[in-house]
């Protein structure tokens, strides 16, 4: 058969089981453009590449599958990157196939000409410029394998506009991209992990985006149970095991409860699974679990001995290791670790002061929380926020939880959001964001309001870059520079005026109830909480700090107004 | 946080006679040079010497590469395999006498 290259790509698409795709068509990708609009394939058209980025990531984050967006070239690839270097920061496969000048005007400054392979080297697994339409079978099947296989991550398909109109002959395509299967390990390995364990007096389990990515979720909690091991997850692990399991003991890390990180402070073997130890997850690396032999199972080889050293290092799919694993490790009540993890639990709780109060910090998470249906999704934007909500938010099961964690991209929430409901229509998304985080990619409510897409955002207002403010409150001396909004839309006028129903917490005699009403009627809607600035994320480590020092609220909020 | 990985222009200058050398098979496709050092250089490693060569009908290259040991390498070759178009990486040391052959040709 005879086909174009746009013509073949949207047939890969269709052929990689593709049904969404987000993007924004321009000069160099309208052949594309032209061929998708005779597809079954649904577009939905962003208003910023970098929302169809995150669209993408969420439909990648909520599904498990790679998605796909489209962008144009020059401007186009650009804004597209920040959601493709974000997507390669936390592992999440997405193939963003850009339109890219004609063959022949490469390299000679044309309109919308940038150097798209060459910037999106680092931040992508792999990325391909298309030299003829002849290798796109090839180069499609193989842009498919490579985001979804071994540790998921983005991959960018460049494609020069007469690559797009180049009319190729097509014996036959191929069929849709499988993974590569995951890395092989030695059974010894596994037994000397399992040795570990077995003579470990106060082991640790570190479930990270590993456990969730392999769906190894399950094998984690069978593995835990069997042998009485406190869980501990990072940010992306959340959702690995349930929060009210009785062996899990909450998130590590700068912001984690404090006997989360005194547990993992005690500790005298640590079994990361899925982990790669990074700094906000550990604080000071040498000073992380000071007492432990560690196991290390990751299914990047790289990782391993990359910020410690593990005693068991094994490149794996955390599922294939969890499994091969729980046969050699002998059941065990461990009745004085666990114990001792209770009291710890006890004596340095969780601390979420105004959790009754609908229009504080932790009051709206947990309010909209008991709303919300418990299959809710639920998408971040970055900064305290996303801390209270990993804090405070009960999560039950893996991708239920959509966050910027790697590279802490503010901007995220919205179209991340979006992408969620597109994957899973018929489920509730809750988005809170904050108000610097919301303005970094506002457009996108148009997109949502296009969509009609179930997204329920929590706006916590306090008209600041918060956790800029408390870190400059708290290490630079509360010299406030910069961090404060002076301007403050009304973010309800905005979404109303974007034809997106809003509400003002702040100004509803009972906020509780008018939560419970916006959450409960369908289609997207906008909730502004006025929260005050002073609101701290606490405990907190010092950046460059060990996790035992964490910071509490009661004394460094002494002197505040 | 663990220290910054101390700049490489602090590390001993690799010459010929010193270094580890390491020999790449990839496939020969005209981003991979840009992969392999690219991967170098963002983490301020340097590359102090470079030789690529087409191998049999020219699908794959060898890549000769003389780095600076140092206690990163290790980490950095594992990210190196990494690369979709690098097939294997090795430390050859037996090829030091073609970089002194090619040095003598240069001067």
């Amino acid at each position: 058969m005879k086909l174009t290259g746009a013509e073949l790509i949207i047939r890969l698409l269709e052929r990689n089981g593709i049904s969404v795709v987000a993007g924004i068509p321009g000069g160099a990708n309208l052949p594309l453009y032209d061929a998708l609009g005779a597809s079954t394939i649904r577009h939905v058209l962003a208003r910023h590449e970098q929302g169809a980025g995150f669209v993408a990531q969420g439909m990648a984050r909520v599904s498990g599958r790679p998605a796909v967006c489209f962008g144009t070239s020059g401007p186009g690839a650009t804004n597209l990157l920040t959601a493709i270097a974000d997507a390669k920061l936390d592992s999440i496969p997405i193939v963003a196939i850009t339109g890219q000048v004609p063959r022949a005007m490469i390299g000679t400054d044309a309109f919308q000409e940038i150097d798209t392979y060459g910037l999106s080297v680092p931040i992508t697994k792999h990325n391909f410029l298309v030299r003829s339409a002849r290798d796109l079978p090839r180069v499609i099947t193989d842009a498919f394998r490579i985001a979804m296989s071994g540790r998921p991550g983005p991959v960018v398909v460049d494609v020069p506009k007469d690559v797009q109109t180049e009319v190729v002959e097509i014996a036959a395509m191929p069929e849709a991209a499988r993974p590569d299967p995951p890395p092989s390990f030695s059974a010894d390995e596994i037994a000397r992990a399992a040795a570990l364990i077995n003579q470990a007096k106060c082991p640790m389990l570190l479930a990270g985006a590993g456990v969730i990515a392999a769906g190894a979720a399950p094998d984690l909690v069978r593995l835990a149970e069997k042998a009485s091991i406190p869980v501990a997850a990072t940010l992306l692990g959340l959702g690995a095991m349930r929060h009210d399991h009785p062996l899990f003991f909450g998130m590590v890390g700068m912001h984690a409860a404090r006997f989360t990180n005194l547990l993992l402070d005690e500790c005298d073997l640590l079994i990361g699974v899925g982990v790669r130890f990074d700094d906000r997850a550990t604080g000071k690396a040498s000073e992380f679990c000071p007492h432990a032999a560690i196991v290390h199972v990751d299914i990047d080889a790289s990782e391993l001995g990359k910020i410690k050293d593990p005693c068991v290092g094994i490149a794996a799919d955390a599922g294939e290791a969890l499994r091969a694993l729980e046969p050699l490790v002998v059941e065990n009540p461990r009745a004085e670790w666990l114990n001792h993890a209770r009291t710890l639990r006890t004596r340095y709780p969780l601390l979420l002061p105004g959790a009754d109060d609908p229009i504080r910090p932790y009051g709206i998470v947990r309010h909209a929380a008991a709303m919300l249906p418990a299959d809710a999704i639920v998408a971040t934007d970055v900064g305290q926020h996303q801390m209270w909500v990993a804090q405070a938010y009960p999560f039950n099961h893996p991708r239920q939880w959509l966050t910027s964690g790697g590279l802490g991209t503010m901007g995220f929430g919205l179209p991340a959001a979006i992408g969620a409901a597109l994957a899973a229509p018929n489920r509730t998304v809750a988005c809170f964001s904050g108000d610097g985080s919301l303005l970094m990619n506002l457009q996108e409510l148009a997109t949502a309001a296009e969509e009609e897409v179930n997204v329920k955002i929590i706006l916590l207002n306090n008209s600041h870059l918060g956790l800029v403010r408390q870190q400059q409150q708290l290490f630079y001396g509360r010299r406030f520079c910069a961090s404060r909004f002076v301007a403050q839309p009304d973010f309800a006028a905005i979404a109303r005026a974007f034809g997106i129903a809003a509400i003002d917490l702040g100004e509803t005699p009972d906020p509780a109830a008018a939560l419970a009403k916006a959450i409960a009627r369908p289609g997207p809607c906008l909730m502004n909480v006025p929260i005050a600035a002073e609101e701290n994320v606490y405990p907190m480590v010092p950046p460059g700090g060990a996790n035992r020092e964490m910071i509490d609220g009661d004394s460094s909020d002494a002197g505040l107004a | 946080m663990p220290a910054l990985p101390e700049p490489d222009a602090h590390e001993r200058p690799a010459v010929p006679g010193r270094g580890t050398i390491l020999r790449l098979r990839v496939r020969n496709h005209f981003g991979v040079m840009t992969h392999v050092c690219s991967l170098f250089s963002r983490r301020a490693f340097n590359l102090d010497a470079i030789a690529c060569l087409p191998l049999g009908a020219g699908a794959e290259s060898v890549v000769l590469l003389i780095v600076n040991e140092s206690e990163r390498l290790d980490q950095l070759l594992r990210q190196l395999t990494k690369l979709e178009d690098v097939i294997e990486v090795n430390r050859a040391p037996e090829l030091r006498r073609t970089f002194e052959a090619m040095a003598r040709n240069l001067e």
